[in-house]
């Protein structure tokens, strides 16, 4: 799923911040910029960035989808890492992007846009090295791995992160790896379906009672609390970032 | 349309067959994982082999094709090629008829499938006989195979029972030994009377021409049994390089299906009885059925047709078990058959079942369990692309267009504008919208408080304070 990529060398990153982060979860992005500072990377953050483009990849629109990641790609120009505030538009853009400009001409340079991109946890573990992050937050948690992030080091990355965390306690759930059902556009085009594999996900998180959610996907996060949102149930949710500063700790 | 026509359908299914459907597949993916857990190391290691192989046989399929021809005939077999499934069925209807049978012992195939060969048979004065147990209560019901391991997965044995007693097997009686039992005498009767037998093929060797069939009840071996003339019907990307592949692509292909380690029975037939060979049917036909396989095999589509028919993308997928076969409303359904459907549909076809492809999430559980490695989320895409080039009105059913998002999201400016406005969301009664599709997203959901660009602007104050320091 991943491509291959060069060794980071420097400490300069681009900071990719995501649609949902744009629009909704503002903290989110903030937390993520400073666990890279705390990591000491320098970020810059283009401010003529929009989107990743992976709605439009998922609703099959492949010219508007080719549209939008030329944008990306002329926006985050350079050599540095882009550093994506959600794994899965770094999916999107590592895995994703190279397919819908299979045959066209610059796909080289979409190639290039691929293996600079990296999810935030994965950027901090496998990118920067950094083995476990310190700090103490003491909360009993689900982690809830995003489907678009299963098959890449995400996965693995979070829970070391999470790992070095004092207090930070991870239950175990019931059908833990089931999609929650969002799919971006699925969740439009089928939406019986999608709301009940939402609920199912919903109940099997509520049943171990957690203080919050953890994810390093905002978007499956959005759902679900929207979804128990409707119930009247409460969901609280924080992006990963969210959890390794408030921990306050950095680098172990 | 408001929204897509598989998830209309999924709206409609009773609990009940949703939780057979639920029962079902979930066994499949706990038995799949505990064998293949417990008796390899490195499963994925295995499934990223048994992809190798498959599209290697892909990429040579037709010398492949030449080499199993070739044995297959020098043992006294004959071989046909089908271009469509119409032309299968001729040529099986020649061949039956020649045989002077009126009854027709068939084991499992979803080849037979594409040709709807039972109801075909039945219309032209034959009488086949559906002898695995699941596909023979389909037969009896008149129904589909809603899976294509378990076609009555849908189905629990409170089902079958009526359907036994309805049809004169016996007064309801719903111990499943009782109902095996039944079937079993009524089928024994067949097997003898039938003079042309039927099965499918799960591999053909292009190095011996041996034709694999894995079954449970032993139904093959009786068919081959008792009957004169054998008939395989194979889409021609079942052929294997080596008869050692079997032992890689068997072990997968049974451990992913069943989660057994072997099946009951395993037949491996090379051609007819012979001298040396002094059992089995005098006469043996090989159909390899081509059905638009070979359009795909040369494309960017080709890895579907690695597939081994196992089963376990589709008790993977919750959109499946949400959905059921039947939603797919073709022969194969579940996450390969939202692929192969479409393909297999040819061009003229493919307008009526693309919107398939769009059954999906993209989760990637199917991916992770397919036993030879196929990428499905990346083909289902490649189908969804191909559906909006093609203008395909079905598929576009509840997708909403992308244009006044590619506006924004070429469009910085803009996109920052419409960030700030986002905020009339948090005041619009969203669930009394007139866009059907907007109302039923909001009818499951709430959306969080609209807090756009406010990230941008801390950006832009840090950066101007750090100017002013
Ligand atoms: S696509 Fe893979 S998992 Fe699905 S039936 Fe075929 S071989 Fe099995």
């Amino acid at each position: 799923m991943v491509p291959n990529r060069e060794p980071v060398t420097g400490r300069r990153v681009q900071f990719m911040i995501s649609c949902l982060c744009d629009a909704f979860f503002d903290d989110a992005a903030r937390a993520a910029m400073d666990c890279l500072e705390r990591a000491g990377c320098a970020v810059t953050c283009p401010s003529d960035q929009t989107c990743c483009g992976q709605p439009a990849y998922t609703s099959g629109d492949w010219d508007a989808y080719r549209q939008v990641v030329r944008h990306v790609a002329h926006v985050f120009h350079g050599d540095e890492p882009i550093v994506v505030a959600s794994g899965s538009c770094a999916t999107a853009m590592f895995h994703e992007a190279p397919i819908a400009f299979e045959g066209q001409a610059d796909l080289p340079e979409i190639r290039r846009l691929a293996s600079r991109t990296w999810e935030l946890t994965d950027f901090l573990v496998n990118g920067l090295g950094v083995r476990a992050w310190s700090g103490r937050l003491p909360a009993r948690i689900a982690v809830h791995d995003g489907c678009h992030t299963r098959g890449t080091p995400t996965i693995r990355a979070v829970r070391a992160l999470l790992g070095g965390i004092d207090g930070l306690e991870v239950l175990a759930f019931p059908d833990q790896d089931q999609c929650c059902g969002f799919g971006g556009v699925f969740s439009i085009s089928h939406p019986h379906i999608s709301a009940a594999m939402g609920r199912q996900k919903v109940d099997n998180v509520r049943s171990v009672s957690p203080d919050f959610v953890v994810s390093a996907d905002l978007s499956c996060l959005m759902h679900q609390q929207g979804i128990a949102g409707r119930q009247n149930r409460e969901y609280p949710v924080r992006y990963v970032a969210q959890v390794l500063r408030d921990a306050a700790g950095g680098p172990a | 349309m408001s929204r897509q026509a598989l998830d209309a359908f999924a709206a409609g299914i009773e609990s009940e067959v949703l939780e057979a459907i639920e029962i079902g597949a979930r066994s499949g993916v706990d038995k799949r994982l505990a064998t293949l857990t417990e008796d390899y190391a490195d499963a994925d290691a295995l499934r990223r082999l048994a992809g190798q192989v498959r599209q290697h046989t892909l990429d040579h399929l037709d010398e492949y094709l030449a080499s199993a021809e070739e044995r297959l005939t020098s043992h006294g077999a004959q071989v046909h090629f089908a271009a469509s499934p119409d032309r299968a069925l001729e040529m099986i209807l020649d061949i039956v008829r020649a045989s002077g049978t009126r009854v027709i012992t068939k084991s499992k195939s979803m080849a037979s499938e594409e040709l709807d060969l039972t109801r075909r048979l039945t219309e032209e004065g034959f009488e086949p006989v559906e002898t695995d147990l699941g596909e023979f209560v389909v037969q009896l019901d008149g129904d589909r195979p809603s899976h294509i391991v378990k076609p009555i997965i849908h189905k629990n044995r409170r089902d079958v029972a009526r359907s036994f007693e309805r049809c004169g097997l016996g007064d309801y009686d719903d111990d499943p030994e009782t109902i095996t039992r039944r079937a079993r005498a009524y089928m024994r009767d067949k097997f003898l009377d039938a003079r042309v037998t039927m099965t499918g093929a799960n591999f053909i060797s292009a190095e011996s021409g041996r034709v694999a069939v894995v079954t449970n009840e032993g139904n093959a071996r009786f068919g081959l049994a008792a009957a004169d003339v054998h008939i395989v019907l194979a889409g021609i990307d079942k052929v294997i390089p080596r008869d050692r592949d079997l032992a890689l692509l068997l072990s997968l292909l049974i451990r992913s299906a069943t989660g057994q380690r072997i099946t009951s029975y395993v037949e491996l037939v090379a051609g007819p009885r012979l001298a040396d060979r002094p059992s089995g049917p005098r006469e043996m036909h090989v159909i390899f059925l081509d059905a638009n396989r070979s359009s795909v095999v040369g494309s960017d589509m080709a890895p579907i047709l690695r597939c081994i028919r196992c089963g376990a993308c589709m008790n993977a997928c919750p959109v499946y078990r949400l959905s059921s076969g039947h939603a797919y409303r073709g022969v194969y359904p579940g996450p390969m058959g939202a692929v192969l459907g479409p393909l297999l549909a040819g061009n003229e076809g493919f307008a009526a079942v693309a919107d398939l492809a769009r059954a999906s999430t993209f989760c990637g559980a199917c991916r992770d369990v397919c036993p030879v490695d196929i990428p499905i989320p990346d083909l289902l895409a490649r189908l969804r692309a191909r559906s909006v080039r093609e203008g395909v009105i079905l598929a576009r059913a509840g997708v909403p267009s992308m244009a006044g998002y590619l506006l924004l999201a070429r469009h910085p400016r803009l996109w920052r504008l419409a960030m700030g406005l986002g905020r009339v969301l948090d005041w619009l009664p969203l669930r009394r919208l007139p866009l059907a599709s907007i109302r039923a997203w909001f009818d499951s959901r709430t959306l969080p408080r609209w807090r756009g660009a406010q990230f941008r602007k801390d950006v832009k104050r840090g950066r101007r304070e750090q100017e002013d320091g």
